[in-house]
């Protein structure tokens, strides 16, 4: 019972300090230290953020951005993953591709831009392009590296007791790898909202950077300060995802036992 | 006191063999045949004529980089021989029933003791009968009750030992010990020592140990072998009853002739 109420007040503990800086920023506003044409108070971010809910326009707005992000997320990720996979166990494939691709990975994804507007436009496959190429890289690098670095000696084993190579993948190589797999999928996390958020300011018709971008125009700073909280939240519920997932199957790995 | 000393010396001068009931041999387990192995023109071993049999406890010998480790690979068919040719026994038709150990445990760090030790089951039995057989042996090992832990919880001693279970699990007829007790520390040796002792007398397969550990190679082998810049230096019977007991003067006497060999005294 103490215990339970000990891990909750440690998990408690990291949102102290946005707590803190939310009273203080409230303090300021009130006290009328922070113009509100600069940046508005807490309280008057909280208005706009009940009109919008109310409206059905941020549900609308979250939903679509969250259906980009996951659907871009998906495809880039299953591409590195394979792509992966693919050279972490067949020396064929990586002398074949890998050259290009860390060629490709030294572009700065947002630098294709102003290509992507070209090419698709400003509609849904843009996002999911950039979303998707934002993504490949961390998961395709860490699933590889993931994968190298399995320890050869296990593999060794495995061959000694007769694994067959399906089992040898399943058994040694792709646990050994996970580790890293989720040291990438955190990473490409948070370039998935971060290459969204940039092409839905840029081109976008709907989405939260279209919501914010619309507010701008409009002057309407709440709105705007608004998304860039939200997108703050967003952030912070899909690593959440990562650790959980990662807690639950690297059980067996010494810095995740709770014992 | 001053008597029974001199009736222990005078044990080395006769023949020990006299109270060591030799056991019978058995058929053949494996035979090296004129035997060489060259990595990148280099000549690790060569000549090599070796011929063991059934539940014999073979220990290997020799300074390091000496080639004993690469038999124990041509043994488990990690390796095959430049030259020459490895025969095996009637009762091992192949590699499939050699089982070999390492100095480092290997065990799977994502997988508790339990599935471990089913590893050595694999491609043998599955599903429950798996599981039962893999209590079973841990229970041999002394471990019965740890078969639900992560390997990262257990002492390196308990490893050794999980790996010891993993290899015998599948009844193999012949199992390599590449320097399994190496990495632990003196106590703890003694006692796998003694649990390795125990469990060979019990299951009769055939030992090949290699060891740079002299005591430990006279404590465990019925006879032990001595190479030297690969080539067999010695190849000496140990006719000492067993249980052994550690640091017995029969021991020592034999300890201190390998030793002579080794440093050319």
């Amino acid at each position: 019972m103490s215990r339970a109420l000990h891990q909750f007040g440690r998990s408690a503990l990291g949102w102290l300090l946005p707590a803190v800086l939310l009273a203080g920023w409230e303090g300021a506003s009130r006290a009328g230290l922070i113009p509100a044409n600069v940046l508005p108070a807490p309280s008057a971010v909280g208005e706009a953020f009940w009109k919008l809910l109310w409206s059905g326009e941020l549900i609308e707005n979250i939903r679509i951005s969250t259906l980009r992000a996951l659907s871009g997320f998906v495809i880039g990720g299953a591409i590195g993953f394979s792509l992966g996979l693919a050279n972490g166990l067949s020396a064929l494939s990586r002398e074949l591709t890998d050259t290009t691709l860390q060629m490709i990975r030294n572009i700065p994804h947002l630098a294709l831009i102003p290509l992507v507007i070209l090419w698709f436009g400003i509609d849904e496959q843009a996002k999911l392009f950039l979303v998707a190429l934002g993504v490949f890289f961390p998961i395709y690098v860490n699933t590889l590296l993931g994968i190298q670095g399995v320890d050869p000696q296990l593999v060794e084993m495995g061959r000694i007791y007769g694994m067959s190579r399906t089992e040898l993948f399943l058994r040694v190589i792709l646990p050994g790898a996970l580790p890293s797999i989720f040291v990438g999928l955190r990473y490409a996390l948070g370039i998935m909202w971060l290459t969204l958020i940039v092409a839905e300011t840029i081109s976008a018709s709907s989405g939260l950077g279209y919501m914010a971008m619309q507010a701008r125009e409009f002057l309407l700073i709440d709105v705007v300060v608004l998304s860039i909280l939200i997108y703050a939240l967003l952030g912070k519920l899909a690593d959440s995802l990562a650790r959980f997932l990662e807690r639950i199957s690297l059980q067996w790995h010494p810095a995740f036992q709770t014992v | 006191m001053t008597a029974a000393t001199i009736t222990a010396r005078q044990s080395f001068t006769v023949p020990i063999a006299l109270t060591y009931t030799s056991r019978p041999k058995g058929e053949l387990a494996f035979s090296f045949r004129n035997v060489a192995k060259q990595f990148g023109g280099k000549a690790v071993l060569q000549g090599i004529n070796l011929d063991v049999h059934e539940g014999q406890f073979v220990a290997v010998i020799g300074k390091s980089g000496c080639g004993k480790s690469t038999l124990l690979r041509l043994l488990a068919g990690l390796d095959k021989p430049t030259s020459g040719e490895l025969v095996h026994g009637s009762g091992t038709h192949d590699h499939k029933r050699t089982r070999i150990m390492f100095q480092e445990p290997r065990l799977l760090p994502w997988a508790r003791v339990a599935r471990n030790v089913e590893v050595g089951l694999t491609g043998i039995e599955k599903g429950d009968v798996a599981r039962k057989k893999g209590l079973e042996i841990l229970a041999e090992v002394g471990l019965d009750d740890r078969g639900g832990e992560w390997p990262s919880v257990l002492s390196g001693g308990q490893r050794q030992r999980v790996a010891l279970a993993r290899a015998l699990v599948g009844h193999p007829s012949i199992l390599a010990l590449d320097e399994p007790l190496g990495a632990l520390d003196a106590l703890t040796r003694i006692e796998m020592q003694q649990l390795l002792e125990r469990i060979w007398l019990a299951k009769k397969f055939t030992a090949v140990l290699v060891t740079h550990d002299v005591t430990e190679a006279v404590a465990l082998a019925d006879r032990v072998v001595v190479i030297d810049s690969g080539r067999i230096a010695l190849d000496l019977d140990i006719p000492v009853e067993r249980p052994r007991r550690h640091a017995s003067p029969e021991l020592a006497f034999f300890e201190r002739q390998i030793l002579d060999r080794l440093y050319n005294r």
